[in-house]
């Protein structure tokens, strides 16, 4: 596909997605209040995707509180209905409802994968967050989707943060060491799993335990938290011994996008590519966020999620990156080392330290 | 341009992530420094550490000492790794403030630190012969054994003055290895050494070197047997009941007079004006509170005016002592403490510099705000209190100048567990003895004592 029918393909879905999230049969309550407040009907005006910058930016705390009901699209009534919730370490946390958009977006993500490095009919483990997120029933379904049956240890990251907030450094490591000890029973007395998906700080202490290409582990799949060039560079150098490696960035609200492969003469950049049409991730000048960056230059990482579940046009996330050219198997723009927003320090130094 | 790389058990490692050494005036990168992850620490320090403590017990301590003498000199004098002693100055400048006369000051501290290693050791271990660091014992009718606390030390090290790595120096000698955590604006001054030692002939699995954030420090800390912390309040508050962990936090010094010298003030003008201001106030042992019975208003008012003779000036004037400050968002905050506390405004700008200019406070309480505050510039408070409130009112204080003949308070300030270093009589707080270690003791950090006997067959 060329970078242009990647574009016309994505215009075409996006006048698709507004006319079913905007049409009183199809479409979820919060869209079409929204839409009445307007005073002008986004399926007449919203023609390509650049025209959603007219809806104004996604305010991340309409997903704050209920009710949840109010984001099911009228064309999906009477179905099953996931939530799902994104960090909430403090306070309300955001919330998304889901029906098959997460299998969608695994199925899709298991394309990517090399069957060499994560073999169909393998068993997973999956080592990191389950509970009100999404990640562990999104992996389940493509170990599944793969052929596999997925083992999963949990991990709780907002007890992790209170641990953390109130300086017990000491409980975090037990806490982790807890985490891998069960990782280790699951993989030694399950050779048949060869496929990982786990976090990055997971990783580097499980790798402090085991050679994972001597337990039988072929391909890791590894996400959640941000990863720097520096640390994947490590992770293959130091960490991995062989081992396939895979990083992605996503969350919640939008999917999952994937990496180019790493390359040490290109200095271990992490370049992610998002599930276009169903997402898009895109660097704006943060001053003024409708202005997409030139390539190479360094912006606020804008998401927009176009599915038929879950609408969520121009969300400003709390990460920066650089954008970076379409790729030959990814022909629409690519985000370079994402890492999180930079804020200004506040707080008073006293002492001479 | 010029790049620092992390020292893993004395092998370079040039990280994908580099930090720039931000010139404070020009706001220019004068250097690239590679930043650690916290996965490479641990790996380190987890997999490594016994080949480091091996290649240090391979030295007897008297070759050790001796090394010490050598490395002191290198570093005062010689060209390391490209760097010539000049330049080492006006890196320490360009990233730190520091005027050059400073930065020349404090490396002559630290050359002597290492050239009197084997005095250093003396008063750290209290006499104990040497040779009980090479066999572990020593026998006789008094039986002594030592035996370390931990494989290596690790320390978080600040940026604000060169010559506070002078603590640290001994652990060499007592054949601990080091894992350095350099200040983000200083990472000169810890380099240099570690490139002197080397070149006089210490052992490279002796030196670990990690520029690194808050979770590389925590990580080196928490792996590392034993550790030393220079941080300000919200960092060694998170230490404090780890044991392990030796807190370098503000020191809060005061000289304090007595009632039976306090008439006599104006004879100590001038130590007064040292603690305060010598090293451009940028250390822990600067004294940051003057305690009187009264004259407050009278020492307040003398300080100032002495203090006023201090002024911006360029970084490589001899006559510089007061530094500007690298971020000048930090004294804009300070200031805005200062004003908070009923201070006017003592920003100066000079030559694109920020500083804050010398600064006396007349507190009518302990309770003021500013009463028993410390900033990195020649600041203090002048407070009345009444003698018999000595020492408790004071709060913990690194070093205390007791300027007084009175037995029953210096019999006081003795007995008291909040002071850190006791100087009694007319001696500023920043005179410090290589063998009176003031601020902790790096040998029984180090090492602790265990009951010893010995029958030969």
């Amino acid at each position: 596909m060329t970078t242009q029918a990647a574009r016309e393909n994505l215009d075409a879905w996006t006048r698709e997605i507004v006319a079913w999230h905007f049409s009183p049969e199809t479409g979820a309550p919060f869209w079409l209040d929204y839409a009445a407040k307007l005073g002008w009907d986004p399926r007449k005006e919203i023609h390509v995707y650049n025209d959603l910058d007219k809806l104004g930016e996604f305010q991340d705390d309409w997903l704050r509180g209920g009710p949840v009901q109010r984001w099911i699209p009228r064309g999906y009534a009477g179905k099953p209905v996931y939530v799902f919730e994104t960090g909430g370490s403090t306070g309300v946390p955001k919330s998304r409802i889901s029906i098959d958009d997460f299998r969608i977006d695994y199925e899709h993500f298991s394309t990517t994968l090399p069957d060499s490095a994560f073999p169909k009919g393998a068993d997973w483990a999956h080592i990191g967050p389950s509970g009100p997120r999404r990640l562990r029933l999104a992996i389940e379904h493509l170990c599944q989707h793969r052929g596999g049956v997925c083992f999963c240890v949990d991990l709780d990251p907002r007890w992790v943060i209170k641990l953390i907030k109130r300086g017990a450094m000491q409980e975090v490591e037990l806490y982790k060491q807890h985490v891998i000890d069960q990782t280790l029973t699951i993989l030694k007395a399950n050779p048949n799993v060869k496929c990982l998906f786990i976090t990055p700080k997971l990783l580097e202490a499980l790798c402090e335990k085991v050679s994972l290409r001597k337990l039988g582990i072929t391909g890791i799949f590894c996400g959640g938290t941000e990863m720097t060039p520096q640390w994947c560079r490590f992770a293959v150098e130091e960490l991995l011994d062989g081992v396939a490696f895979h990083p992605t960035y996503g969350n919640t609200l939008m999917g999952l996008a994937v990496s180019r492969p790493l390359r040490a003469e290109e200095n271990y950049a992490i370049v992610y590519y998002p599930p276009s049409p169903r997402a898009m991730i895109e660097i704006v000048d943060p001053d003024n966020t409708t202005q997409v960056v030139d390539y190479g230059q360094t912006g606020r990482v804008r998401l927009t999620t176009l599915t038929k579940e879950f609408f969520m046009p121009r969300f400003l996330e709390r990460d920066e990156a650089e954008r970076e050219l379409p790729y030959e198997k990814y022909p629409w723009d690519g985000v370079k080392n994402v890492r999180p927003f930079r804020q200004l320090e506040k707080s008073v130094v006293e002492g001479v330290y | 341009m010029r790049h620092v790389p992390i020292l893993r058990h004395g092998r370079e490692y040039r990280s994908m992530d580099l930090a720039p050494a931000i010139h404070f005036k020009t706001r220019q990168p004068i250097a690239q420094i590679s930043q650690a992850n916290v996965g490479l620490i641990r790996r380190d320090l987890l997999l490594d550490q016994q080949r480091a403590t091996d290649a240090l017990a391979a030295f007897t301590t008297r070759e050790l000492i001796a090394l010490c003498a050598r490395a002191g000199d290198l570093f005062l004098n010689d060209d390391l790794d490209n760097e010539t002693p000049q330049q080492y100055v006006e890196n320490v400048s360009a990233t730190t403030g520091m005027p050059h006369a400073l930065a020349r000051g404090n490396m002559a501290k630290i050359n002597s630190m290492c050239a009197n290693m084997e005095t250093v050791l003396a008063g750290l271990t209290r006499n104990v012969p040497l040779d009980v660091l090479d066999q572990g014992y020593i026998n006789g009718d008094q039986p002594v054994s030592f035996y370390p606390r931990g494989q290596s030390l690790g320390v978080v090290l600040p940026s604000n003055s060169p010559g506070v790595h002078s603590l640290w120096i001994p652990s060499i000698a007592l054949k601990t290895p080091l894992v350095l955590k350099p200040g983000s604006a200083e990472p000169w001054t810890p380099r240099r050494i570690i490139n002197a030692f080397l070149k006089a002939g210490a052992p490279p699995e002796a030196f670990c070197y990690y520029p690194t954030d808050h979770a590389g420090a925590n990580e080196i800390l928490r792996l590392t047997g034993r550790g030393m912390l220079f941080g300000d309040i919200g960092a060694v508050k998170n230490w404090a009941t780890d044991p392990r962990i030796e807190l370098h936090g503000p020191g809060y010094s005061k000289v304090v007079i007595g009632e039976d010298c306090i008439d006599d003030w104006p004879t100590y003008i001038d130590t007064l004006a040292a603690s305060i201001a010598a090293n451009g106030g940028r250390s822990c042992v600067n004294a940051s509170g003057v305690w009187v019975p009264r004259h407050a208003d009278a020492i307040a008012a003398a300080l100032s005016e002495k203090l006023s003779q201090i002024v911006p000036r360029a970084s490589d004037d001899p006559q510089a002592t007061l530094a500007p400050f690298a971020t000048p968002a930090t004294a804009h905050r300070i200031d805005a403490t200062l004003q908070a506390g009923g201070l006017p405004s003592r920003i100066a700008e000079h030559d694109g510099c920020t500083y804050l200019l010398p600064t006396i406070v007349r507190c009518d309480s302990p309770d003021h705000p500013l009463a028993n505050k410390e900033f990195l510039f020649p600041f203090a408070s002048v407070l009345e209190v009444p003698q018999n409130a000595i020492p408790h009112i004071l709060g913990p204080t690194l070093v205390v100048s007791a300027i007084t003949s009175d037995k029953a308070l210096i019999r006081r300030l003795l007995s008291s567990p909040q002071v850190g270093r006791l100087n009694i009589g007319a001696l500023p707080t920043n005179a410090i003895r290589w063998d009176q270690p003031h601020e902790g003791n790096l040998f029984d950090h180090l090492y602790a004592r265990r009951a010893f006997e010995m029958s030969v067959a």
